[in-house]
């Protein structure tokens, strides 16, 4: 891990402490109003050390994430800005993460984003000019060289703490931490997995992160998530690309006796213990926790699984834009 | 099983042509100089979409990285990713989009591991494709050089992968 502050952000800050991070995603809304952002992360505040801003998750239609990240900034929250290549081109692209750091954004997430065909507007025109691999690079090229990919200077860089998503449950497997160590040579300082239902599997993958030192190179934080229902965890599994939730999970949900709220309880304790598990394993750095429509359930998840309170780290001088490796 | 499949399963024997049609391109770059390269281009830019076209399912994107991605087009891929692959890669290995279609990169990493000469070059960052290039020759592209060419921030970056291909 580089010694030098990339961005300073509360969840640099945690993790660089040595703490077991969490951060959390919430519903994007679909309304113009900000309050509606203010509902949906009241009661996360003191649960989590950052909050994702999704980006047209799953190819739908949301506010975006620029205005996400801001209005959760005005409210005390450290965002993490999620940036997908689906809809934007390295143009708009640059414009958009100047806009949302200058707006406060202190956390980038890097990802090539869900396919047209997942979301609501499948006739749509599909961009990616870029890859997730590009953006991390083009980034890291803003913020360390003060520079656009163009070369043109940037007069004021952003200060931000890069991240990547990898998912160790897709095929395939011996491709994942290679493709990993790929996206933190581009540029990540931090990585959120896809959803965990599936310990053997992460704990094989973690093994061979730790074996190639990449766990030292940037915090990986695990992605967990509440299962509502036995439907609930067939649908994702059926829908949601490169979500697996093994055949034991479902049946477990199977099993919960009908009655109100049973099953979301047997949903949250697989979390809980999921988080547990996981807070075990060598290499992981923190959760990220996606709780899709039950953000409502963070808090007592969080706390149930004994990683609350969340820490207050002071802040320090935030660091001067760093000449590394890069400028080599 | 056809005869494309059956090159495309065997990335050596693939290897070995990208490597030969490599040199002599190369080789025949004073002679195609003095013919003049766009002339050079009309004649040899049908010639090279046919085959590649036959044999890859190429795109035409006039920065051919074939090697450095298991003999496999990653433009063929439907997010066009340089450096995949994506999460979204399904149960059986197939495409997050094209679910009867094997995943390109699936496949380009199995083959990379086939390969004898540029099998690690997978592990390199690929930089951002050039669209201006699109539609043109990539045998032209890679004489005149600007196959290579990068975004000029890009350039002054460490190529060589973290992994240490020992470690693979």
């Amino acid at each position: 891990m580089t010694e030098q502050m990339r961005s300073g952000s509360n969840l640099e800050r945690v993790l660089r402490a040595g703490h077991f991070a969490v951060t959390a995603e919430i519903d994007p809304p679909d309304s113009a109003n900000p309050d509606d952002i203010l509902t949906a992360v009241k009661h996360l505040a003191g649960h989590c050390d950052a909050i994702n801003a999704t980006d047209g998750s799953g190819a739908h239609c949301h506010m975006s994430s620029v205005a996400i990240s801001t209005l959760l900034h005005q409210q005390g929250f450290d965002p993490i800005l999620q940036v997908s290549c689906r809809d934007r081109n390295r143009i708009a692209i640059q414009g958009d993460v100047l806009g949302a750091a200058a707006l406060g954004a202190r956390n980038v997430l890097c990802l090539t984003g869900d396919d047209v065909t997942a979301g609501d507007h499948p006739q749509a025109k599909r961009v990616f000019d870029f890859d997730c691999m590009h953006l991390l690079r083009t980034l890291r090229i803003m913020r360390d060289k003060s520079m656009f990919l163009s070369g043109r200077k940037i007069i004021n860089p952003p200060n931000i703490f890069l991240g990547a998503a990898s998912n160790p449950f897709a095929m395939p497997f011996d491709w994942r931490p290679l493709r990993l160590a790929k996206k933190i040579e581009a540029g990540a300082d931090f990585i959120q997995t896809q959803y965990c239902y599936d310990i053997p599997r992460l704990k094989e993958f973690m093994k061979r992160v730790v074996d190639m030192g990449l766990h030292e190179k940037a915090y990986i934080l695990i992605g967990v998530g509440p299962i509502r229902s036995a439907k609930g965890a067939e649908f994702m599994r059926n829908n949601v690309p490169g979500v697996r939730i093994p055949d034991a999970v479902v049946e477990r949900m199977r099993q919960v006796p009908k009655g109100k709220g049973n099953a979301k309880r047997e949903g949250k304790k697989i979390c809980i213990e999921l988080i547990q598990q996981i807070k075990e394993i060598e290499g992981v750095s923190g959760v990220h926790i996606m709780a899709f429509r039950m953000d409502d359930l963070i808090p007592s998840i969080v706390e149930e699984s004994g990683l609350g309170p969340r820490p207050r780290i002071p802040v320090e001088k935030p660091a001067e834009t760093l000449p590394e490796s890069i400028n080599e | 099983m056809g005869v494309r499949e059956r090159l495309q399963n065997n990335p050596k024997r693939l290897e070995w042509l990208y490597k030969t049609t490599h040199n002599m391109i190369l080789g025949m770059k004073p002679m195609i100089s003095r013919l003049g390269m766009e002339r050079f281009e009309r004649f040899v830019v049908g010639v090279e979409r046919w085959s590649k076209e036959k044999i890859f399912d190429c795109r035409m994107c006039g920065q051919c990285v074939l090697h450095s991605t298991g003999m496999t087009c990653p433009m063929s891929c439907p997010k066009n990713l340089r450096n995949g692959a994506c999460g979204g890669v399904r149960e059986n290995g197939h495409c997050e989009v094209i679910p009867e279609m094997k995943c390109v990169w699936v496949e380009a990493f199995e083959r990379s591991q086939m390969m004898g000469v540029y099998g690690d070059e997978i592990l390199h960052v690929q930089p951002p494709v050039n669209r201006q290039l699109e539609g043109k020759s990539a045998w032209v592209t890679m004489l005149t050089g600007e196959d290579k060419d990068v975004p000029a921030a890009w350039v002054g970056i460490n190529n060589i992968p973290v992994i240490d291909s020992a470690n693979k």
